[in-house]
């Protein structure tokens, strides 16, 4: 790689090429989501830090028969583990769960 | 332009224009307050964004998390660097350069250092000069990409690495520096602060600031686990807290005409907020209660602006 | 009204050279300028204010709060594709020091006039040289100017230079504080303003746009970051060559040639006298004297300050005995305090050249350099011979320092 390849200064040209630094391996909390409990208020979606849920459109039966449309999904790839998603969820679907390596 | 309208979550569009992959700490909320602002501004926007934690983590080179154009170029002239870029954009629609229609939107992202102290000067000039940008301070209150310094924003009695608790001296000696007062005095359009543990309210607010014709200011709390000290689930709650306690009164001001958008009908004591945070651990009993003091004139004042008990009385 | 028929009309006209400045830029259509008042160029941002209230330019003008605001201004303008301007001096070229830098290194092709003038402490508003000389290595070309003719030609050129796609650096075009902004000089001017716009043709760079999104400004770690610094080395050089193109570019369109070293009566010289901005004038009359003595000298002129012509230099000066350097600023504590002299010799020992420079430094603070003082330096050189370059600096005129 040589000085003449790089766009001139410093300037980044691909955006969102972020996604090649996979920060979920930052964790040592990783959140799971309780898809039964889940009531797809979406608050968790929201106040992600790293918008790595994902509003997904694969429905979803419950055990108790509940047909959802939709599913929330985490993006282990970029989850830090923080916790605040297991913190304000209002009906206690996502439990934080040692990451085991 | 019109305006967004934002009743509730599913106004909010899906499509993330913050990429993941950024250094942010884990359960950093300006994190949370980037998404939401892309989300309310949508593609066509450039962002001006000041040095700090929110610019040196997103932009490590060779990786960007932003799917906007973005530059930075200082720490205290983002201000500045917007008016050009307004400026440019008003000038090549008029010669025909740039199509006319496109009206792409300016937003300046700047942190408490950027803006209360270094910022102040080309924030001010960028006010008066009445540029269509409008400027969103994500305020974690204290200089924290340099590793926690006080800054202007800094609460009373508050630690930083330069204002510790100690024998001698208390923390921070000085209250928080009124910056939207100071920029509700420049007369603009519409100012407003909010809180992002109430994100609607927020996006709200985000997005009759980018509607007005002239220059904006939101001003954003946003709860900082490594600076102040707390564990990283903890950021949204700690925010309401702030709400809870009226240590933080989310307001708006659209053309003068001031209301407030939280109202809190019972009110916490301060104690509440200030316990689970490792920055005011330590602080005495008279110390916290000058705290709530300072909190209660200020309830009053807004109440008496207002004319009407819209932060209501201390109940716990 | 007289003109001159060169390959276009050009309309001879009587301005000062800040006035030039200004219009120079309305003919290259600039589109926003930033505008802060600083003695002694606010006479440029004046004359803008006044021709675009007329309506013969259309630009925005930014009454910025600061000159730190002004760069940072110009600099949000310049990426998103405008054509750009502002000028300054002295105490707000230093307030905007830090973005002079992060200017280039984000290749911002600016343009900006200086019209020089002296460093506080103490306060002063007259011509010195220390206020560009304290910016030299922000990697911004730097034109050096000697008369509102070349003020008013070397801003077009400016722009020709820094948006060349191989170049795209910022570049300062100036001259002398009160000596040249304030007095007023005949030049020529061209008529048709859309054939000085046709030299400088609008071309696309990369820019802020939300249909094409792009990251400016990043943070850049010891892992890449020099490599990005090394293109601005090498388009530094590069610039150099495209210079001299937009040089004769120049000539044949507007009639003026220059060069990045001027000489005068050089060829037969065994002793040149060098210096730069506006006493030029000064010295040819010197020169012309001392001829008439009997003495072999010539005159040096540096146009061209960054990059520095190092080969041009050497050419003009290598068939001398001695040069005479004349700087018009201070590099405290140097082992030659003249910041030109410093690069010369630099310079002449790289290419092994064995001539003796002695440096004089004159015309601090606003303190005039006349006819008189050229020849009293020329004087005292061969008096003291090689004690002169012994010395390294020699401070010309200041009461109570005598090197006799």
């Amino acid at each position: 790689m040589s000085w003449r390849e790089l766009p001139i200064g410093g300037m980044i040209v691909e955006p969102g090429n972020s996604i090649a630094r996979k920060t979920g391996d930052w964790r040592v909390f990783r959140p799971i989501i309780d898809q039964d409990l889940c009531t797809r208020c979406l608050i968790c979606w929201m106040y992600c830090p790293d918008g790595v849920i994902k509003v997904v459109d694969t429905p979803y039966r419950t055990s108790k028969g509940r047909v959802w449309s939709f599913t929330l999904e985490i993006d282990y790839d970029y989850c830090k583990g923080c916790g605040i998603c297991a913190e304000e969820c209002p009906v206690k679907a996502i439990s934080m769960v040692e990451e085991v390596r | 332009m019109s305006e967004l309208r934002i009743r509730g979550v599913r106004d909010l569009p899906r499509e993330e224009l913050f990429a993941p992959g950024h250094g942010l700490c884990a359960g950093c909320t300006a994190g949370t307050v980037v998404r939401h602002l892309l989300k309310v501004t949508g593609r066509n926007t450039v962002i001006v964004n000041a040095t700090g934690c929110v610019e040196v983590s997103t932009t490590m080179y060779p990786y960007t998390s932003w799917r906007v154009p973005w530059i930075h170029v200082a720490f205290e002239n983002a201000a500045a660097v917007a008016s050009g870029i307004d400026a440019a954009f008003r000038v090549l629609a008029r010669k025909g350069l740039v199509d006319p229609s496109r009206e792409i939107k300016i937003v300046v992202l700047a942190g408490d250092g950027g803006t209360y102290d270094i910022g102040l000067q080309s924030l001010s000039g960028m006010l008066e000069r009445g540029h269509k940008v409008m400027y969103v301070l994500y305020d974690n209150e204290a200089y924290m990409n340099t590793g926690i310094q006080r800054s202007g924003s800094t609460p009373l009695h508050s630690w930083t690495t330069t204002t510790p608790i100690g024998k001698v001296l208390r923390g921070k000696l000085q209250v928080k520096k009124p910056i939207t007062d100071i920029v509700a005095a420049h007369r603009i359009p519409y100012v407003a602060t909010a809180n992002i543990a109430y994100p609607i309210d927020m996006d709200q607010k985000l997005a009759r600031g980018l509607a007005v014709d002239g220059p904006s200011f939101i001003h954003i709390l946003q709860p900082c686990p490594t600076g102040w000290r707390f564990d990283p689930r903890y950021g949204i709650k700690i925010g309401k807290l702030a709400i809870e306690t009226a240590m933080w009164v989310n307001w708006e001001m659209m053309e003068g005409d001031f209301r407030v958008t939280t109202r809190v009908p019972r009110r916490k004591h301060v104690k509440h907020y200030l316990t689970l945070q490792g920055r005011f651990k330590g602080l005495t009993e008279e110390e916290i209660e000058e705290i709530q003091r300072h909190v209660d004139m200020e309830v009053e004042r807004i109440n008496r602006i207002v004319g009407e008990e819209v932060i209501g009385p201390l109940v716990e | 009204m007289e003109t001159l028929e060169s390959p276009i009309r050009q309309v001879r006209v009587v301005l000062n050279s800040n006035y030039a400045v200004a219009y120079a830029v309305r003919d290259v259509d600039v589109d926003v300028i930033a505008t802060y008042p600083i003695t002694p160029q606010t006479g440029v941002v004046e004359k803008l204010a006044e021709m675009i209230a007329e309506g013969e330019l259309d630009a925005e003008m930014i009454h910025v709060e600061s000159e730190h605001s002004a760069l940072s201004a110009i600099i949000g303008a310049s990426a998103t594709g405008a054509r750009v301007f502002t000028a300054t001096a002295s105490q707000g070229l230093e307030f905007m020091h830090e973005v002079l830098h992060i200017a280039s290194g984000m290749r911002l092709p600016l343009v900006m006039s200086v019209a020089t003038r002296a460093i506080s402490a103490p306060i002063n508003i007259w011509c010195d040289y220390s206020d560009l000389m304290n910016v030299r290595d922000s990697s911004w070309i730097t034109f050096i100017a000697s008369t509102a003719q070349e003020v008013y030609d070397t801003i077009i050129e400016a722009y020709m230079v820094a948006e060349d796609p191989r170049v795209l650096l910022p570049v300062i075009v100036a001259y002398d504080g009160f000596w040249m902004s304030h007095t007023y000089e005949p030049l020529y001017v061209v008529d048709d303003r859309s054939y000085v716009r046709s030299l400088v043709p609008r071309r696309d760079r990369v820019k802020l746009d939300p249909l094409k999104p792009v990251t400016m400004g990043s943070i850049v770690g010891p892992d890449w970051f020099y490599e990005i610094k090394y293109q601005q080395v090498e388009a530094m050089k590069e610039a150099y060559d495209i210079i001299r193109d937009r040089d004769r570019d120049v000539g044949k369109a507007l009639g003026r040639w220059y060069e990045p070293v001027e000489t005068y009566n050089i060829d037969d010289a065994e002793i040149a006298i060098l210096t730069y901005g506006g006493i030029y004038g000064s010295l040819l009359e010197s020169v012309d004297k001392l001829r008439a003595k009997g003495y072999r000298v010539g005159a040096i002129r540096l146009r061209l300050w960054r990059p520095f012509p190092v080969n041009e230099l050497y050419k003009a000066v290598k068939g001398l005995s001695t040069l005479i350097v004349v700087d018009r600023a201070i590099s405290y504590g140097a082992s030659v305090a003249g910041p030109v002299a410093l690069e010369v010799i630099a310079t002449l020992h790289r290419m092994g050249a064995g001539l003796d420079v002695v440096n004089y430094v004159a015309g601090i603070g606003g303190r005039p350099i006349t006819e008189r003082d050229f020849e009293g330096m020329f004087e005292l050189t061969l008096k003291l011979s090689r004690k002169a370059r012994e010395l390294g600096t020699l401070y010309w005129g200041v009461r109570g320092v005598s090197y006799e």
